[in-house]
């Protein structure tokens, strides 16, 4: 379980997240929604611990990773895996060596173990023969399914996608969609996924949050909030499909 | 009044700021020297990115910087028939001076920018943040790496390059200005210690950890796309060679 109690961030003098609360469910995919700019990514990044709130507490699994030591976060970092909006890819790193960063890093393993659990997961977003490919050469959804293979190598529980589908044709971005929602059925992880696209949103979520002005304005299922009669929720949904 | 002051400060204000930031790295970077994991195949791979792939150039600069300095001292020194001391000079002046700072500076322009320009994309791509996401210290993984490969081999660099400098000035001054070769080369050693040999190393050593640790500052601190990371790499090249020639004046005016 993730929980956001309070969050408070600003940037110069722009409060870029206002008391915000959230509580995320584990093993579930929830959707974090707003508009471009609207502080999601800040969001994301203050769930993983890249940015620290200016106030407010933020749980995972029960410890309060606020104001947590570098030592004790990388601790807390080992349950995360994060697919960022342009995959980040090492430029210097074959796929294969991306995918085994992690597991290089921080699972014992022999080479032989290594190379069995990259193909693995290289198998399981739906690439083949890339093992030896460098990230440039790869098009913008198999760079994406390349740094999911690497977000999941480690096995962790949660795992954060920054705007996914972002810069992806149609097709791509339905393909995107159903790697998601397949993957989070075979690993039972807690997923969290920020998106300003409604239509991925309303595919692929079990829980939606949506944020507006620094705060989660609403919280349901993909049916609660369709269904919903509040003007305002109704209105968001107008303005991020336009 | 103020206002004037305040205007003719900033750029000091900015230099002193910018040297804390530095010396803050610094410190992180030497804090993470001494924990596991020891990346010694990372720290190889810089060496021979640093070192090896910096001959060609310091081959180049070293020879024609020692061939240049026998032309002019021998003209300077004919005029009260000194010709005997220009071997002596061109090795002192190469071993003291002209090695470590040329070396240093040539390492800059190739190695510096290149640091500053490799880290910098790495910020602006979220690959830093992503490395931080794995639980990895990007100072361990990309910053200390590139500074030990830099202090060990700007020594060696210089050592190429005082080298090729004398053999240079050799060749311009006993083949084509006809210097005795015997006298060149016994006033060499005469005045030429091993102690200047020395000190020009610790110099070059010392010239090596600012020139990588400027580049890893203004690498990991770039923002803003690929107009960032050209800035950058622009503004490492610049203060590190200011930063050279600062720090040259007071290690020569404490070593010799």
């Amino acid at each position: 379980m993730i929980k956001l109690i309070k969050i408070t961030k600003s940037f110069n003098s722009q409060k870029v997240l206002d008391e915000l609360d959230l509580n995320i469910d584990s093993e579930k995919i929830t959707v974090i929604i707003g508009q471009s700019g609207g502080g999601k990514s800040v969001l994301l990044k203050h769930i993983i611990g890249l940015i620290r709130p200016d106030s407010g507490q933020i749980i995972i699994d029960g410890i309060d990773i606020t104001n947590l030591n570098d030592k004790k976060l990388n601790e807390v970092r080992k349950k995360f895996g994060m697919l960022f909006q342009d995959a980040a890819l090492f430029d210097s790193m074959t796929v294969g060596e991306n995918v085994a960063f992690p597991l290089n890093e921080h699972a014992r393993l022999s080479r032989k173990e290594i190379n069995k659990i990259v193909d693995d997961k290289l198998n399981l977003v739906g690439l083949e023969n890339v093992t030896h490919k460098m990230p440039s050469e790869l098009s913008g959804g198999m760079r994406k399914r390349a740094g999911l293979a690497r977000a999941i190598a480690l096995d962790p529980k949660i795992v954060l996608f920054d705007e996914p589908t972002t810069g992806l044709d149609p097709i791509m971005r339905e393909s995107i969609d159903k790697l998601i929602v397949a993957t989070q059925k075979r690993t039972k992880a807690t997923f969290v996924v920020i998106s300003h696209d409604i239509e991925s949103t309303f595919t692929i979520a079990h829980k939606i949050a949506m944020l507006y002005q620094g705060k989660i304005v609403a919280v349901g299922t993909p049916d609660e909030i369709r269904s919903s009669n509040n003007s305002f929720v109704k209105r968001f949904i107008k303005d991020l499909r336009d | 009044m103020i206002r004037f002051l305040e205007f003719a400060g900033r750029p000091l204000v900015f230099f002193v700021e910018e040297c804390g930031k530095i010396i803050l790295l610094l410190l992180s970077t030497i804090s993470w020297m001494f924990r596991p994991p020891f990346r010694f195949r990372v720290i190889f791979k810089q060496m021979e990115f640093v070192g090896v792939n910096s001959v060609g150039v310091v081959l180049i600069t070293g020879a024609f910087t020692g061939m240049v300095l026998a032309l002019q001292t021998y003209h300077g020194f004919r005029m009260f028939g000194g010709e005997s001391l220009v071997g002596s000079t061109v090795a002192l002046s190469m071993t003291r001076e002209l090695g470590p700072v040329f070396t240093a500076l040539m390492v800059t322009g190739r190695v510096g920018s290149a640091m500053a320009a490799e880290l910098g994309t790495m910020k602006v791509t979220e690959q830093i943040d992503a490395l931080n996401t794995m639980s990895v210290s990007p100072i361990q993984f990309l910053v200390l790496p590139r500074i030990i490969a830099a202090i060990l081999m700007l020594p060696v660099l210089t050592i190429i390059s005082d080298f090729v400098g004398i053999v240079g000035g050799y060749f311009v001054g006993v083949g084509l200005l006809k210097i005795n070769s015997g006298i060149f080369m016994a006033r060499m050693i005469d005045i030429v210690d091993l102690e200047d040999i020395f000190n020009g190393l610790i110099k070059a050593a010392f010239f090596g950890l600012i020139l990588s640790l400027v580049g890893c500052y203004k690498g990991i601190y770039t923002i803003g796309g690929a107009e960032g990371v050209g800035r950058a790499t622009t503004q490492s090249v610049v203060l590190s060679s200011v930063l050279i020639f600062i720090s040259d004046y007071f290690l020569t005016a404490v070593m010799f």
